[in-house]
């Protein structure tokens, strides 16, 4: 009598890594390559890989608790909307600071991204990292100026860094949120 | 690229669906409810902003790094004069996934995407003898959450 198996994301990944769960890793691949616009999209992709829609749903809804899957959502190309300004603005912040800034950039709806990362000094003292699109340069350093007064961290040294235009953008097979 | 023009209907669609499709047999249906939409409405207008080139991706959101793969960002100061071969460079490693120019010191930004987390350190390696130049690198120490979501 086996014992179950505790769901950790360990497992989850040798589930889908293994051979009797070639149905699990067709899923993914098919989930890669975007959901279908129809009505009943579960049970498509069910058929597509040879499990119930009940089995594509539950997947799923494990792959979204153990982090798998950040999101069910469409990804917006800023430029074809107008949305050319980019910038990257990154800040050198006390550490002992840094977890409060960065909660407190997140919350801004401005800001699409924030990160912590290391810092590289002498060159690169910055260890804040956020993105904020909008349609004009002017508007986004007006809405970084807002949120600076409005949470008193104009004594944290920071810099923007506009983006002149992807040389690269895969579509990716990955939510490469990075440097969107 | 022109702008696309996109009307009430298509922009309270995207607003909507950046926070994400809810997991049920028929999604649609239910975003169409809220929307005040038909669901073969809500549908033929995501086909078309799909089609248009709005939308880049519908679908999930992968997590790299929790599928056991590597992910960075990663920064160069490139010489004005040798950007091009640079960019080119770079282009012919498949783990480069986005390029961006800033104007900054350091004015070549990408994102390097590796199947195993141990390939970051290789990858760095090669680009830095490939072009001779120090890689920065500075990989995700902490997220902080936000609302994925731009106003459109």
């Amino acid at each position: 009598m086996a014992t179950a198996t505790p769901l950790t994301l360990e497992t989850l990944e040798r589930d889908c890594r293994d051979h009797e769960s070639s149905a699990h890793l067709h899923l993914r691949a098919l989930l890669e390559e975007g959901l279908p616009l129809v009505a009943h999209p579960w049970q498509v992709l069910a058929e597509q890989c040879g499990l119930e829609e009940a089995e594509v749903m539950v997947c799923m809804q494990r792959w979204q608790e153990e982090g798998l899957i950040k999101r069910l959502g469409l990804v917006v190309r800023h430029r074809s909307l107008g949305i050319k300004a980019n910038a990257m603005v990154v800040w050198n912040v006390p550490d002992q600071d840094v977890t409060r800034v960065g909660h407190t950039l997140a919350q801004e709806t401005a800001v699409t991204l924030c990160y912590r990362r290391p810092r590289r000094l002498p060159e690169w003292p910055f260890n804040l990292f956020c993105m904020i699109h909008g349609v004009r340069r002017d508007q986004v350093l007006a809405q970084l100026e807002h949120i600076v007064q409005r949470h008193g961290l104009g004594g944290i040294e920071h810099q923007v860094l506009f983006s002149r235009h992807a040389y690269r953008q895969c579509g990716g097979r990955y939510a490469l949120e990075e440097t969107r | 690229m022109n702008t696309l023009e996109l009307d009430v209907e298509d922009r309270a669609i995207i607003n909507r669906l950046q926070d994400g499709l809810p997991l049920a047999p028929y999604p649609y249906v239910l975003v169409a409810a809220e929307l005040g939409l038909s669901e073969e409405e809500l549908l033929e207008r995501l086909a078309r902003l799909r089609d248009s080139g709005v939308l880049t991706r519908f679908g999930p959101m992968y997590h790299a790094e929790r599928l056991g793969g590597g992910l960075t960002l990663a920064a160069l100061a490139v010489p004005e004069a040798d950007y091009e071969r640079v960019a080119g460079i770079l282009d012919a490693f498949p783990e480069v996934a986005h390029n961006y120019r800033r104007e900054h010191r350091l004015n070549m930004w990408f994102v390097l995407a590796t199947e195993s987390a141990e390939r970051i350190p290789e990858v760095v390696a090669e680009l830095e003898t490939a072009t001779g130049l120090r890689v920065f690198n500075m990989p995700k120490e902490r997220e902080f959450h936000v609302r994925l979501h731009l106003p459109v």
